[in-house]
């Protein structure tokens, strides 16, 4: 059942949003931001497991090698005070490049892993580093019963 | 279809924000609305550094150093450029959930909380999370539609959930939260050692000034000198003491909101979030010196 999609602009043209599903944080290690490996079950019969625990997996290598405390960091955060902040319009601190390294990231994974299955993930920082937000795409082509799915999940509004 | 998006203007997101925020310079300036207070720091600051500059460093420049004036200046220009980016920047705001993620998350409150009967008052919507061997409850903000996350808190003023909230503060017309923070404690840092450098120098002028004029001539003499004492003395409780305090939460690396137990229920020395005495050393300052983390 599941549909088929050759890139993110077919895509866009021909699917329409059935649903959204949201990977919350996982505060077990305190406030660093790390995001739950637990597989939803709405993605059952859309994606394998391993490949989306490899996606968040990743993801939270990435931003705990951002938020690393070491002897870079303390170097920009005194040059920076030293320099009254003005260095930052000089400079991209460690943090940004690394956010940088994770949009791409994310850009890659959609196009190679996640579009051709009908799946969109959104940049957390999109939304503020609460959830990660995955939207699940219907082919217009499919039967009716996943525009039924939707409107249902749309009442609330 | 596509055509069409390309050519139409992109609206930016702080056009959208639903807070009661002030943009200026196309959302590179953030505020909060109302900006009076702000103005008088402003004031303030200037026109006690202002007096300064034009009775007091003169005589001491000839009669002690050139260093002294050059060293207020640069203080000064410190001070205003930590107020200036504590007012102007963005306090760590929680974006709002959308639609879709608002009803997700009532979905799952109605499935954990189950049926309620009609008449009864649903329960309070809390969500456990284990942070670090503890349990922490996470609070649901109406307003924003989110779980906040743990340290983070409404601002009623600004309408906005902020992530690490510390306070409102109107002396700088913005939130003070995770994003601004260590611009915060620099400007309170720094305006503590101008405001002391200030009223010793402004001593010691009238004291050297006096040995040979007199002390009533003096004062005739610099009419500044007594408003810059009585503003300095004043700042000097308040600001001095802010810093303090401010220095104590740092180094236990704790926000006001947790310093009060029956908020979340524990000890201020159990809590998941302060690192103890014994890892003092290595986290201590993470907030000022530490990597600036964005979550917003």
């Amino acid at each position: 059942m599941a549909t088929e999609f050759h890139n993110l602009q077919e895509l866009r043209h021909s699917a329409s949003l059935a649903n959204k599903v949201f990977i919350q944080r996982d505060y077990t290690d305190g406030t660093v931001c790390k995001f739950q490996t637990k597989f939803p079950s709405e993605l059952d019969s859309r994606i394998e497991r391993t490949l989306f625990e490899d996606t968040v997996k990743t993801l939270n290598n990435y931003y705990a090698e951002a938020e690393k405390i070491g002897g870079q960091s303390y170097l920009e955060g005194c040059l920076a005070c030293l320099t009254v902040y003005l260095i930052f319009l000089c400079i991209e601190t460690r943090y940004e490049k690394v956010l940088k390294k994770i949009s791409w990231y994310i850009q890659e994974q959609n196009e190679k892993v996640y579009a051709p299955r009908g799946l969109l993930i959104t940049d957390p920082i999109e939304r503020g580093m609460r959830v990660i937000e995955i939207s699940v795409y219907e082919d217009h082509g499919s039967s009716g019963s996943s525009s039924g799915s939707s409107t249902t999940s749309s009442s609330g509004r | 279809m596509s055509a069409v998006m390309i050519t139409r203007k992109a609206t930016r997101k702080w056009e959208k924000l639903p807070g009661k925020n002030t943009f200026c310079c196309d959302g590179r300036v953030m505020m909060a609305r109302q900006k009076g207070v702000f103005y008088l720091t402003l004031f303030l600051i200037v026109g006690t550094c202002s007096l300064f500059f034009a009775f007091e460093c003169p005589y001491l420049a000839v009669h002690l150093s050139p260093a002294i004036p050059v060293f207020a200046v640069l203080l000064f220009v410190f001070v205003i450029a930590m107020l200036l980016r504590t007012s102007f920047s963005d306090p760590g705001v929680l974006p709002r959930a959308l639609p879709e993620e608002a009803n997700f998350i009532e979905m799952e409150i109605e499935a954990a909380n189950g049926n309620v009967l009609a008449g009864q008052r649903p329960p309070p919507r809390i969500r456990n999370v284990q942070i670090n061997n503890q349990i922490v409850k996470l609070k649901y903000c109406y307003t924003c539609k989110i779980f906040r996350p743990p340290r983070a808190s409404h601002c009623s003023i600004c309408d906005n959930c902020v992530d690490r909230f510390d306070h409102h503060c109107p002396w700088v017309g913005n939130c003070v939260g995770k994003r601004n923070y260590r611009y915060f404690y620099l400007f309170t840092l720094s305006l503590s050692l101008l405001t002391i450098y200030i009223f010793a120098f402004n001593i010691v002028h009238v004291v050297l000034r006096s040995v040979d004029s007199g002390f009533v001539n003096t004062l005739k003499e610099t009419p500044g000198t007594v408003l810059e004492v009585l503003v300095c003395f004043f700042t000097i409780w308040s600001v001095v003491g802010l810093t303090g305090f401010h220095t104590y939460l740092i180094s236990l690396n704790q926000t006001p909101m947790r310093t009060s137990p029956s908020t979340l229920g524990m000890d201020m020395s159990t809590s998941p979030f302060s690192f103890g005495p014994f890892r003092l050393k290595s986290t201590s300052g993470i907030e000022i010196f530490g990597p600036e983390i964005d979550g917003s």
